[in-house]
């Protein structure tokens, strides 16, 4: 039964569209399924690389912008901007891992954090290619109604899944989880630390900014403040893979339904103000208190607190 | 033929010599046992030679090339493993995921991968473990972990770090049985260790070090009787 799993949920994701939701429910169910490519990108870096992003921003963002200033100074479609930005991304994600991969745990957690913050500056003053504050706005979207980006997005989603299921299960996956677990005895046991979170953070970085540049398309307007964002990039994919479950295959997937419908349910509340982001941060520490391995790590830790699951002998 | 040769290696911290101009062989198919007081320099000349630390002076040459400087991984695909003295299995992993990750190495996919890591497994014994995670094993397993992972990798040489310490009477006799079937697979061993009972059943030649230093060097009887050896270990008289 398990193993239908990814097919049934599939099936379902299929034929959302057809049921004639409301386009804002499409428009959630379109955010959620880019949250969770981001997520799974984050978690293959993050959670089995152990190398822990607080950047990612800088991977939306340069995805982003590849679309958008292919759009705005070319005059391309930035559709074209999906592959494109897997380039550009790429080469971006392996010069910033040549200086942040040097460095270890918060460390490295820091000068990813920074390189976000540079990206967000940079694109702020750069205003002959990226238009500074005024952002990048596209003239006219290329469909109104929801369907065709819903279509893109899950094709999108579906494709870092299996990817994602494959370098898990290859000798990169092993390598990854290895050098998570100790660095130094990875190393000695003839695995180049170095080439391999190289490799875990562009492939992270590519689809962080293919998602991105999706972004561009479908939003139609980006700067540097919504898509190098901290708060509103950077630690909500943290926060997704670390609710949902890090280091599990389905954990994006499920933390990112619960963080887009928070984000959505808070913020249609609007005497709640900024107070959104002290929710989101008791939220974070209820996890890492009780549920230290997301919901889908401990899932049946959730079912035996409910009476549900059976006991083991 | 030795298959490795340790020539005038030092290795300073700051103004610190903790090795200092030691030279040594290991000829091919022994088991060389390294002993010495603490703080002698052991698991740091362990460091220096597979790679950990750059040596501060000196040459390793190991089946005729240099090397010295070169990065850990690079001197383990050379055909050099070690164990480390405190264990460092990888937590989260179940035992045949840990050796299955060093099995990599040289395996062509993972089939094969997973071929090697089960007999390796069958070879150290754990085989009946592979499932638990390698935080729940008892220490004496968790030892023996070390030695399947480097195993893996289908090492010339091996280095042990101390593989006895802290076992109790039947898991060592299980260890010693185990190490002199690594020997007898044609696989060179270095072993660090304290328990002087084991190593100078085990060992063909021994290293003796105090302060950095090699003192001595032959065979368990010639060291048993070496003065400079009894000295260091229990003080002059």
């Amino acid at each position: 039964m398990k193993k239908f799993y990814p097919l049934i949920t599939l099936a379902v994701l299929l034929v959302l569209p057809l049921l004639g939701f409301s386009t804002y429910v499409m428009h959630i169910f379109i955010l959620l399924l880019m949250w969770a490519t981001i997520g799974m990108s984050w978690n293959l870096l993050s959670g089995y690389c152990g190398q822990v992003s607080f950047g990612h921003a800088a991977f939306f963002g340069i995805g982003a912008y590849t679309a958008g200033i292919l759009y705005s100074k070319a005059g391309a479609s930035p559709w074209l901007g999906l592959p494109l930005s897997v380039l550009v991304v790429g080469v971006f994600a392996f010069i910033i891992g040549l200086i942040v991969l040097r460095l270890r745990g918060p460390f490295f957690a820091l000068a990813t954090l920074a390189s976000g913050e540079v990206f967000r500056v940079s694109a702020e003053n750069m205003e002959w290619l990226t238009n500074g504050t005024l952002g990048i706005m596209l003239q006219k979207r290329l469909w109104v109604s929801k369907e065709p980006y819903y279509y893109i997005i899950l094709v999108i989603a579906v494709a870092t899944f299996l990817l994602m299921k494959y370098l898990i299960g290859s000798k990169l996956g092993y390598f990854f989880v290895a050098i998570r677990e100790d660095q130094d005895a990875a190393d000695s046991l003839g695995i180049n630390t170095t080439l391999y979170k190289t490799i875990a953070l562009v492939v992270s970085g590519m689809i962080t900014g293919v998602a991105g540049a999706f972004y561009m398309n479908y939003m139609g307007y980006i700067d540097p403040h919504i898509v190098f964002a901290l708060h509103d990039v950077s630690i909500i994919t943290i926060m997704i893979v670390m609710v949902g479950g890090v280091a599990t295959q389905w954990g994006p997937f499920v933390g990112a339904v619960i963080m887009v419908m928070l984000q959505e349910a808070v913020r249609s509340i609007g005497s709640l103000g900024a107070l959104h982001q002290a929710i989101f941060g008791l939220l974070l520490i209820f996890i890492i208190i009780f549920l230290p391995n997301g919901i889908v790590g401990d899932f049946g830790k959730i079912k035996r607190f409910f009476g549900l699951g059976r006991v083991r002998a | 033929m030795s298959l490795l040769q340790v020539k005038d290696v030092s290795k300073f911290f700051g103004g610190l010599a903790a090795v200092s101009g030691v030279s040594f062989d290991v000829n091919e198919n022994e088991i060389l046992g390294i002993i010495g007081p603490n703080g002698a320099g052991k698991t740091t000349l362990f460091n220096v030679i597979n790679g950990f630390y750059k040596p501060s002076k000196g040459d390793i040459i190991m089946n005729g090339k240099s090397i010295a400087g070169r990065k850990p991984h690079e001197i383990c695909k050379a055909g050099m493993a070690r164990t480390f003295q405190i264990v460092r299995p990888l937590r989260r992993l179940s035992v045949f995921d840990n050796v299955l990750a060093s099995a990599f190495l040289r395996a062509k996919n993972k089939a094969d991968a997973e071929k090697i890591a089960t007999e390796v497994l069958k070879f150290t014994d754990l085989y009946e473990d592979r499932e638990t995670l390698s935080k729940g094993l008892p220490l004496g397993k968790r030892k023996r972990l070390e030695i399947a992972r480097a195993l893996a990798t289908r090492p010339k040489l091996l280095l042990l770090d101390e593989s006895f310490a802290g076992l109790n009477p039947a898991e060592l006799d299980k260890s010693i049985e185990i190490i002199r079937n690594i020997k007898k697979s044609g696989i060179t061993v270095m072993i660090i260790e304290h328990h002087m009972k084991v190593i100078m059943s085990i060992s063909d030649r021994i290293v003796v070090l105090t302060y950095g230093q090699k003192i001595a060097e032959g065979t368990p009887d010639e060291i048993r009787h070496n003065q400079q050896v009894i000295e260091a270990y229990l003080g002059e008289a």
